[in-house]
């Protein structure tokens, strides 16, 4: 059970804070689909991965296996490969430059201190843009947020992989946001 | 110095907001909605969860911004640093003590919001939305002090800036100041 009372507690993580508190889901929607479906040069499919990684050392399973299964949409991978965010990434193919976006994200997810000078010249030389490393960095600090959001207020979430398929299909192709911008 | 090219007389967050606006917007709207949209705490009370917050994660410009727009709203400055040292100390209700300890845990981590932790502010007479904000504000400087050292922006070394952005902060709140930021060109020293 959630630490405060739901209008419906058979809504998982998230989704269950939504219907609670109107006045900030909009803008909170809107977040995630500006930075996972908005212009990038980085594609969904890999900010997805940045953001089920974050969520995975953030050890919040809701936001991790959604936002995986969100990925897997996005690469046209077999669900069974969530578990590979896991185990750092062996079997999805992802670039030398996604693989150091990574590693800044993961230092972001422990603190903004701990991204260092040689963490970003590493993202550069294999290609990353200015643009690319901040937006690696505020979609990780993004789900800091997020994470805290879903667990500090505990929120349920389904344990199999595979009760997240339909849910990854919907992030990944319908998108995030159910209130229209117009209402902000 | 940034990691990226950021305006020199936009410190902090500030040009961080400035460089990527599409992504602002809705963040901008978030908080502006969390610190000053209507509720029954305090803008004041807000501004110290965004304080404590900061401070515990040691993001010294996210700290020292939101000290000051506290300090201008409660029209002192002991209660900011009181709280930094023990929240039980500081002249707060009791209801809002429970509500810090809250942030705090948010702080560490979703995972470490403790039962407990949400009992005591309920017997305090904390409302489930009273929680529910503490949990978003909390989380939500998680976001802004990982983005600003993230990004190794600039934090000035002179109290006055800090000042100023309070007043701002009192003053306009979170959103986009309709005309941008090109006025303070002149006001603002790199440090």
């Amino acid at each position: 059970m959630a630490h405060i009372t739901l209008p419906d507690e058979s809504l998982p993580g998230i989704v269950g804070l939504f219907n609670f508190r109107p006045e900030t889901t909009g803008a909170l929607q809107l977040i995630a689909e500006t930075l996972l479906r908005g212009e990038s040069s980085l594609t969904s499919g890999e900010r997805e991965l940045i953001a089920a990684h974050v969520s995975y050392l953030n050890n919040c399973h809701f936001c991790h296996t959604s936002h995986a299964s969100a990925a897997m949409a996005h690469l046209e991978c077999d669900l069974s490969l969530i578990d590979d965010i896991k185990q750092g990434f062996n079997q999805i193919e992802i670039s030398p430059k996604l693989r150091a976006l990574l590693n800044i994200a993961g230092k972001v997810q422990k603190s903004g201190k701990e991204v260092k000078e040689s963490d970003i010249e590493a993202a550069r030389e294999q290609g990353a843009t200015d643009r690319e490393i901040h937006d690696a960095v505020l979609i990780a600090a993004t789900f800091c947020m997020f994470n805290r959001y879903v667990d500090g207020l505990g929120t349920w979430a389904p344990q199999e992989n595979e009760a997240y398929r339909e849910m990854g299909q919907r992030m990944a192709f319908t998108g995030y946001v159910r209130y229209a911008e117009a209402d902000l | 110095m940034p990691y990226i090219p950021l305006p020199d007389h936009l410190p902090g967050i500030t040009g961080l907001l400035e460089y990527s606006q599409v992504t602002a917007h809705p963040i901008r709207i978030l908080t502006q909605t969390l610190l000053r949209g209507e509720s029954t705490l305090t803008a004041a009370e807000r501004e110290l969860i965004a304080t404590i917050v900061s401070h515990n994660n040691e993001c010294k410009f996210c700290t020292a911004a939101h000290t000051a727009a506290a300090d201008v709203l409660l029209g002192e400055h002991e209660t900011c640093e009181i709280m930094k040292q023990d929240i039980d100390a500081a002249p707060v209700s009791e209801k809002m003590k429970a509500l810090l300890k809250i942030a705090k845990q948010v702080q560490v981590s979703g995972k470490a919001v403790t039962a407990d932790a949400i009992a005591l502010a309920k017997e305090r007479g904390a409302t489930d939305i009273e929680i529910h904000d503490t949990v978003l504000i909390a989380a939500l400087f998680c976001l802004y002090n990982r983005y600003v050292d993230g990004m190794a922006t600039v934090a000035p070394s002179d109290p006055a800036f800090y000042t100023g952005l309070g007043q701002r902060l009192k003053e306009h709140g979170y959103n986009r100041l309709p005309n941008g930021y090109d006025h303070l060109k002149t006001q603002v020293q790199p440090s």
